[in-house]
């Protein structure tokens, strides 16, 4: 009988993941080996032939280089900024209440939002960057997210400030379960603030910086949701990323068995990325 | 929170304030735009006239009150079939065993890696042949079975004690019965931390709302917001700083209101 109970009180979230998760996963890989089907020329098999296209792709390189940036670009440095935010949240910081809810703001607004909000610092001679360059340095006007070279910095900048906040609590909590003998003993021998993070806080923060890491680089290849508002993915595809790639590739392009392409390309990615997750997870379980 | 950590040096506590006002101050911009009128803008004038106009422009511009009730009933119906779907599942998972067990579990956890968004070209097209395309249900129902909420919940129900379920067997409870009045009770903290993560995720989800609606009577704020704050609606910024934090105003205050309860809750999120 416990057979069919387990089996009946799973059944209704069991059809619902398989229909929206494992059925559309694998119909994914079914698709990117048939062409698009048009009206006068219905789909086909193509075997591989979709992923020979993307290997000759300009594009698809494109955006897949910009995640990689976009990633190496926000995660160590919103990673950096999210522990001295934890480190100075941790200490006894007059208004420290104040403090860690102005870092950790940014985390409970929508990206939307805060597209819309930036976009106004980036926009040329009235916007912000362009306003306070002027009035301190005597700057040029610039168009920000009009220029290749400065488009994929700009994003970045605004997703460390959407980001930090929330690493900063992973790291709060890994502060707050460190022995507190540790640092009076620190102080007894005399050690610095800085020799005392280098080489005891730091160290020991490491299982922590290695699961936001992962868990990170993981959430990168979603966030897309900005370049709706600031970029389009321009300009020449300078900010696109791969997930907003299939986007265009599927609903503007309407080329949908590249999109499945695309997509399959994605999900191999984050399925590697979650073997290295699992197996990070095998060891902390050993350490304990 | 531990009162045990040092005082921070001078120069680390100047640095710490500075960061922070740093962090606030794309919010606070937000406000002096929104409150001001347009001329206003860059200029940071103390004696400059507060008005509430940009905020009634907001309103009339974009059907705002019709993307606040969907995005409401969104969050609600969400929320609503989560908990239902991922106590019943998690009670499963925690408490019966049966053939497949942890093949399933190991296929539930998929969901956390690959979710809904990931999948917006096939999403769709199932979407499209039930007939589903620019409904609320067709928003929703991707994201009803929560792998993050069945794991949270089996985590939970399997530290309930054997004992408090065998009393309540006694008592004349049925599995369904000893469910709603044993474990469910005692989930009630996790319940909360869930709901906080779920209602945060839904109302600034975009993407797929983005895909599969396309008239107001369904789409979202967020997705309100992206056509009225897209540069080429040419709505000028007083208005768009003022539509945006309409939007986020109600879960900012609930942030504000409630900060260590969301804090330990995405936290939890961010765990798994």
């Amino acid at each position: 009988m416990k057979h069919v109970y387990g089996w009946l009180l799973l059944a209704p979230a069991a059809v619902l993941l398989v229909g929206f998760t494992h059925y559309p996963a694998a119909a994914t890989l079914w698709d990117s080996l048939f062409s698009t089907g048009t009206v006068v020329r219905p789909s086909r098999f193509v075997a591989l032939g979709n992923y020979a296209a993307l290997a000759h792709d300009p594009i698809f390189w494109k955006v897949l280089g910009n995640n990689l940036w976009f990633a190496l670009g926000t995660i160590p440095s919103s990673m950096a900024i999210a522990m001295l935010m934890a480190i100075w949240v941790n200490d006894r910081l007059p208004a420290r209440a104040l403090a860690r809810m102005a870092y950790f703001t940014p985390t409970v607004l929508p990206m939307i939002a805060v597209a819309n909000l930036w976009l106004f610092f980036y926009t040329p001679q009235i916007g912000l960057f362009d306003q306070i360059g002027a009035a301190l340095f005597g700057a040029r006007s610039h168009n920000w997210l009009g220029d290749p070279a400065t488009v994929l910095g700009c994003t970045m900048v605004m997703v460390i400030w959407k980001e930090a906040g929330f690493f900063m609590i992973f790291y709060l909590a890994a502060l707050q379960s460190l022995a507190p003998e540790l640092e009076e003993a620190a102080k007894m021998e005399g050690a610095s603030r800085w020799y005392f993070f280098r080489r005891v806080t730091f160290p020991l923060l490491m299982p922590t910086t290695l699961f936001v890491l992962v868990n990170a680089t993981i959430n990168s290849f979603k966030l897309v949701d900005h370049l709706f508002i600031l970029t389009k993915g321009g300009p020449d595809n300078a900010s696109s990323l791969l997930l907003y790639y299939i986007y265009q590739v599927a609903f503007s392009f309407f080329d949908t068995a590249y999109a499945s392409t695309l997509t399959v390309v994605l999900l191999v990615l984050l399925a590697g990325l979650a073997l290295v997750q699992f197996q990070l997870v095998e060891k902390r379980v050993h350490y304990r | 929170m531990s009162p045990a950590g040092r005082r921070a040096p001078p120069l680390e506590i100047a640095a710490a304030w500075l960061l922070a006002a740093l962090w606030l101050s794309p919010l606070l911009y937000a406000f002096w735009a929104a409150f001001h009128p347009v001329q206003y803008a860059t200029r940071f004038d103390p004696l400059a006239p507060v008005s509430l106009a940009n905020f009634a422009r907001a309103w009339t511009y974009a059907p705002f009150p019709r993307h606040f009730l969907n995005t409401v009933l969104l969050v609600t119906m969400i929320l609503g079939a989560q908990l239902v779907l991922c106590t019943l599942a998690g009670y499963a998972f925690a408490r019966f065993e049966f053939a497949g067990r942890d093949l399933a579990f190991g296929l539930v956890l998929v969901q956390l890696l690959v979710m809904p968004e990931v999948l917006i070209v096939e999403n769709y097209r199932i979407m499209s042949r039930l007939g589903l395309v620019d409904t609320l249900l067709g928003i929703g129902l991707p994201y009803m079975a929560s792998a993050f909420g069945i794991f949270l919940l089996r985590q939970t129900f399997k530290t309930v004690p054997r004992e408090l379920e065998d009393a309540a067997r006694v008592e004349g409870c049925g599995f369904l019965g000893v469910l709603w009045r044993v474990y469910v009770p005692l989930a009630r903290p996790t319940y909360l931390a869930y709901g906080l993560v779920s209602v945060s995720y839904h109302w600034n989800n975009f993407l797929w709302p983005l895909v599969v609606t396309n008239s107001v009577h369904t789409r979202p704020l967020t997705v309100g917001l992206a056509i009225f704050g897209a540069p080429e609606s040419g709505v000028d910024w007083g208005v768009i700083s003022a539509g945006t934090l309409m939007a986020v105003s109600p879960l900012l205050v609930a942030f504000l209101l409630f900060q260590r309860q969301f804090m330990q809750s995405f936290m939890q999120a961010g765990i798994k």
